[in-house]
């Protein structure tokens, strides 16, 4: 009964968040510094997460190859597929669950318990849309450029990697990453990031939103936004896996 | 002005208030007393709808505020001002960018003439002008409620709601809030209504004060009226302090 009642609170909610808007030019301004907290605040940390990861799959592959009848090629290849059909925006989606997701409730949450929501309401101003939309709005944009970037700089990792170590040859690591690809697995990748961008930012919203109490209570929806966010990004994960490549 | 007809609230099986009936009129300082706990911060919800009361209403001027729809609710909030206990600026926001905030947001006036109309206020409220590009962590709790009375007051409200104005100040600094709410009802003719449990300010400028009790009202009248009220409960919330008794002794009561 629990669940159903937050489903229903969070839809609720949702109708409120793309309500109309008083003004756009406010709702561009906070769109841009959104766009800046969340995702620019974020390139650091995704470029080196994203780099690591793709050295790792690039010598975990090779490790796993003890037949000589497998060709080196397959480290890049394997890199590459694997970093771009699942790892670069699932991972990261995740990381961002925990960097973004617990920014997002907290900071709404301290707003509500410092009644600062309470004054929006009062001026008549739709809170939930001008405190979520711009948040939503700026995650939709700037999550694919991450996405796009990490898959980059996982792949040049991989190379780095591949590079400093010699466990194979450069030339066989770029020919691995050039072998069979697809066009649409990036849009795949893509599709499932805007997801993973809208769950973050809505699911944390609403735990921010929804804060009673004090200070505690801010920690606890943070947390609570981080975990409840990475659960609905694995299960659309399956989900969406399922619809786009089964 | 601003009525409140047999408004009743509770949550879960805790009922808040009872039955609360009162008329608040322009241009006086219309004040709500009581306990902790006595349920006068959800009056005030109830009052500027962030919480709806199970029964009774409260009119705007007549317009029924838990009855209307959702774009008159938000025309009706347009004309409210309120000024929270903590203040509740925006943290993002500097001072200038707080009291410009609501004019903004709804595009009443051309960017320039918003600036000067928050200055104006800023200047009301005695905040000198180099503290307008501070933010609200940097300055004093007393200016804080000052740039709040300054945000609330910048839409020209019709009516004003103060939670605890004087909470967490100094005597001398509450003096000059209450004063300042006090000039601002007069000169702009505003239903105000102040929330407020400090005795100090009940007896600077309550013109019509109105007593809750578990949740009930129990009385209302003049500041005049209430140093001679026989009521028990009113009388021991107005006596607790031992100033009060002091003065209560002068009066050969």
């Amino acid at each position: 009964m629990r669940v159903l009642f937050h489903i229903g609170r969070y839809f609720q909610l949702m109708g409120e968040v793309f309500g109309r808007p008083e003004r756009l030019g406010v709702y561009w301004r906070r769109i841009i510094e959104e766009i800046d907290l969340l995702g620019v605040k974020s390139l650091g940390i995704v470029a080196m997460l994203s780099a690591f990861m793709g050295a790792v799959i690039a010598l975990q592959t090779k490790s796993n190859i003890n037949s000589p009848l497998i060709s080196d090629t397959l480290v890049g290849f394997a890199t590459r597929q694997s970093t771009i059909l699942e790892f670069s925006h699932t991972i990261i989606a995740l990381i961002l669950a925990g960097k973004v997701g617990s920014t997002v409730a907290a900071e709404i949450g301290s707003m509500r318990v410092k009644e600062q929501i309470d004054a929006l309401d009062i001026m008549g101003v739709n809170s939930a849309g001008y405190l979520i939309l711009p948040k939503v709005i700026a995650a939709v944009l700037i999550f694919p450029f991450l996405i796009i970037m990490s898959m980059f700089l996982s792949v040049f990792g991989g190379y780095l990697i591949v590079a400093a170590t010699g466990i194979i040859s450069t030339s066989a690591y770029q020919t691995g990453i050039r072998m069979d690809f697809m066009p649409f697995s990036i849009t795949y990748a893509l599709i499932k990031t805007e997801v993973f961008a809208f769950i973050i930012t809505t699911v944390s919203g609403y735990h921010g939103y929804y804060t009673q109490g004090g200070t505690r209570e801010v920690g606890i929806s943070s947390t609570t936004a981080v975990v409840y966010s990475i659960v609905a990004i694995i299960i659309s994960n399956f989900v969406l896996t399922k619809l786009l490549l089964a | 002005m601003i009525e409140v007809k047999g408004v009743s609230k509770r949550f879960g099986s805790t009922q808040v208030l009872t039955d609360i009936s009162a008329v608040f009129k322009p241009g006086m300082i219309n004040q709500v007393i009581g306990k902790s706990g006595s349920g006068k911060s959800v009056l005030a919800k109830c009052i500027v709808g962030l919480h709806v009361p199970e029964e009774g209403e409260v009119l705007y001027d007549g317009r029924s505020f838990h009855h209307l729809e959702k774009d008159e609710k938000r025309q009706v909030r347009q004309e409210i001002g309120m000024l929270f206990q903590g203040s509740a600026l925006f943290d993002s926001l500097t001072v200038i960018e707080n009291v410009m905030f609501p004019l903004r947001m709804f595009g009443v006036m051309e960017p320039g003439a918003m600036r000067e109309r928050a200055e104006l206020c800023l200047q009301r409220v005695s905040i000198e002008p180099e503290k307008n590009k501070l933010f609200p962590s940097e300055i004093s709790g007393g200016m804080q409620k000052r740039v709040g009375i300054a945000r609330a007051i910048a839409m020209q409200p019709k009516y004003l709601l103060c939670d605890e104005p004087n909470s967490g100040l100094d005597p001398q600094t509450s003096i000059v809030i209450d004063q300042l709410i006090a000039e601002l009802t007069e000169e702009y003719g505003i239903t105000t209504i102040v929330i407020t449990h400090d005795m100090n300010s009940v007896m600077e400028t309550g013109d019509n004060i109105i007593f809750i009790h578990e949740g009930r009202k129990h009385w209302q009248g003049g500041r005049e009226e209430l140093l001679h009220t026989d009521n028990p409960e009113l009388s021991a919330f107005v006596y607790a302090s031992g100033l009060m008794k002091r003065v209560k002794k002068a009066m050969g009561g």
